[in-house]
């Protein structure tokens, strides 16, 4: 670190500013340990990373890639086994679709009304309790689900609707990642400088215009990339709709019926009596490897999008 | 359409006439030009010569930011077409004063005014008074260039779009930029980012915008004070050009831009109570040259401020 000070004509230092050798040790010692922390994120990523490749690669050299991505069959516990993903592929996208429609507008109304038309009151009130709403184990939610969505939605609209359901998986999905965007949201537009509004305002502007026109669009990218990551993290989740919706990988939209989504079928193998080593139980890593993917795919558009939203007033 | 700002309430009417109906999109020509309110003697009575065609009066204006009152009791007369200047020391309430013209502050939560501001004899305070309806004739220029993150063209066009003007928006975008001196600079990239303009062209957009809703009254914080010195007077320049179509309040911190630009110079002082006043109103030559009251004498050759 030190290493770069000039040497002028080589003599030392005078007494009155030579560099203390505790200090600069000292120095040293904190440097070192807050590097190792960072270090340990960074081999615990590389590290799963690794083992999700080399299992998920063993996996392909046993099962073709073209039969895993375009099946449309996924058995692979049963005698005639099938090792398409796509009927997994469908579960997953089919709740982050629908837990996306009631997320998305929701936060974006919640934020809106937060960052624009909250009074502080409200606001110190209604903040603390999305944040108790993001901090709620899914595993809870999960049996809210199955224990008061589903028969509520079998009691009014639905009487046909199966115990486990993509419909009420959805619902509560959407739910968990409300916060995520209405806070998410709510900090983009409360960037926005208040000199932009004012501008609006000048020119005689209804705080609705000024909301619709000028806050809302500055903010957009922000916006954006919040709805990326909670799809994302619809993608992801795990305990919820393994309750709610059930263990029966297929294709089509009936979402009154029962579905499988990846993670969920991760958490079944895991917890089941497949042997490890073997193909079936390598198929987990196969489909952690292609979720891990999709998220990871994700999570790059929305950094693209934020650092977008970073230039913006400039 | 109900602002939100009503939530502050408080607002006290000294004047319980009701509004004039007012065309929101049209300028200086319509209602009441042959009003003449009468002038309270206290407002100028430091000086001989008189004001013949108010454009606002501003009467016995009083405002609170939650429990600090921040100004008291300024009455002033602003005459049609000219350029007055507010002056005085950082925190005395100019800007407060200012952005009670275009009933700005009560976007501020916690706001309280009272007294009474009249444009053309109409009050802009009463509760059935809409403030939306008040920035539309009193349109505002700030300290900081504030374009919107949109093209050049869309900024001078967003005004006259959301209150629904129904001439040619190509025509309106070409003459406000014309007027604001800036459509020779910008006419071949309408289509780029009002971002993308330096400072003092930002500057010039806003005050294109502020003119494309053209209002009666444009209100100035310190336009020039984030400007270099070309830029500031290309700004004092196109002040004056406008004068001739608008009534302009500027703010300004610069003695020889308001000497320079103003034609009417208002001293405000805040006292050891911290309360911002009138000290003096006058012609600015006059004002600068032989102020009747010693604090205004004081300010402008430096001695405190
Ligand atoms: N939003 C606000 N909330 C509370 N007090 C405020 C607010 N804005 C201004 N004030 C106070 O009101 C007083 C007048 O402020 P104002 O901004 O009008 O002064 P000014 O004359 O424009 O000063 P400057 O020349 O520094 O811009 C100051 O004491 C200031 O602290
Ligand atoms: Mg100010």
């Amino acid at each position: 670190m030190a290493t770069g000070t000039p040497a002028i004509d080589g003599s030392g230092a005078s007494a009155r500013f030579k560099r203390s050798r505790s200090r600069h040790l000292f120095e040293q010692l904190i440097g070192l340990s807050l590097f190792a922390c960072a270090a340990v994120t960074v081999v615990t990523t590389v590290g799963i990373v690794a083992i999700l490749l080399a299992e998920g690669l063993t996996f392909f050299t046993e099962i073709s890639p073209l039969e895993f991505f375009t099946g449309t069959r996924w058995t692979p516990l049963f005698q005639s086994a099938g090792f398409g993903v796509l009927p997994l592929v469908n579960g997953t996208l089919i709740v982050a679709l629908g837990a996306s429609l009631v997320a998305l507008p929701v936060g974006t109304l919640a934020a809106i009304y937060l960052s624009e038309y909250a009074s502080p009151q409200i606001r110190s009130i209604i903040k603390p309790v999305l944040e108790v709403l993001a901090g709620i184990p899914t595993i809870v939610f999960g049996y809210f689900a199955l224990t008061f969505i589903t028969p509520f939605l079998k009691d009014t609209i639905f009487p046909e609707i199966g115990v486990f359901n993509a419909l009420s998986g959805m619902i509560v999905v959407g739910i968990m990642t409300i916060p995520m965007v209405s806070s998410i949201s709510d900090d983009s537009m409360r960037a926005v400088p208040q000199e932009l509004r004012e501008a609006a305002y000048g020119v005689g502007a209804t705080k609705f215009e000024v909301v619709t026109r000028v806050t809302f669009p500055a903010a957009l990218s922000g916006i954006v990339a919040s709805y990326i990551l909670a799809i994302s993290r619809a993608i992801g989740e795990t305990m919820a709709v393994t309750l709610a919706v059930g263990a029966t990988p297929r294709m089509g939209f009936d979402i009154l019926d029962s579905f499988q989504t990846m993670t969920a079928y991760i958490v079944n193998v895991s917890l089941g009596d497949t042997p490890q080593g073997t193909t079936e139980f390598r198929t987990i890593f196969a489909v952690a490897l292609t979720l891990f993917a999709m998220t990871l795919l994700m999570n790059l558009i929305s950094a693209r999008v934020v650092q977008r939203y970073r230039e913006r007033y400039e | 359409m109900a602002d939100s700002t009503n939530s502050n309430g408080g607002v006290a009417v000294v004047d319980e006439q009701v509004a004039d109906e007012r065309d929101a999109a049209v300028g200086a020509s319509s209602s009441g030009r042959d009003f003449r309110p009468t002038l309270g003697a206290a407002q100028i009575d430091q000086q001989e010569d008189t004001i013949e065609d108010v454009a606002v009066q501003i009467d016995d204006v009083g405002l609170w930011y939650g429990a600090k009152k921040a100004i008291e009791g300024v009455s002033l007369d602003v005459q049609r077409h000219e350029i007055t200047a507010l002056i005085g020391p950082s925190g005395c309430g100019k800007s407060t004063l200012l952005r009670c013209i275009n009933r700005m502050n009560e976007l501020i939560p916690g706001v309280r005014i009272e007294g009474q501001i009249r444009v053309d004899g109409d009050p802009l305070y009463g509760s059935d008074v809409d403030p939306v309806e008040v920035r539309r004739a009193v349109g505002m220029v700030f300290q900081k260039p504030n374009p919107f993150p949109k093209s050049i063209y869309e900024n001078v066009a967003f005004g006259a779009r959301i209150n629904g003007y129904k001439g040619n928006m190509d025509e309106l975008v070409e003459r406000s930029l014309r007027q604001a001196a800036l459509w020779d600079e910008v006419k071949d990239q309408l289509k780029e980012s009002g971002l993308a303009l330096s400072g003092g062209q930002q500057q010039r957009l806003c005050i294109a915008r502020a003119i494309a809703v053209q209002p009666e009254v444009i209100l100035m914080d310190e336009p020039c004070s984030a400007l270099d010195p070309i830029a500031t007077q290309r700004i004092e320049d196109l002040m004056q050009e406008l004068a001739a179509d608008y009534t302009i309040v500027i703010v300004t911190h610069n003695m020889q831009q308001a000497a320079r630009v103003s034609n009417r110079t208002a001293f405000m002082l805040a006292e050891e109570d911290l309360v911002g006043r009138l000290v003096e109103y006058g012609r600015t030559d006059q004002l600068f040259t032989s102020p009747n009251d010693s604090r205004t004498e004081d300010y402008i050759t430096g001695r405190f401020g």
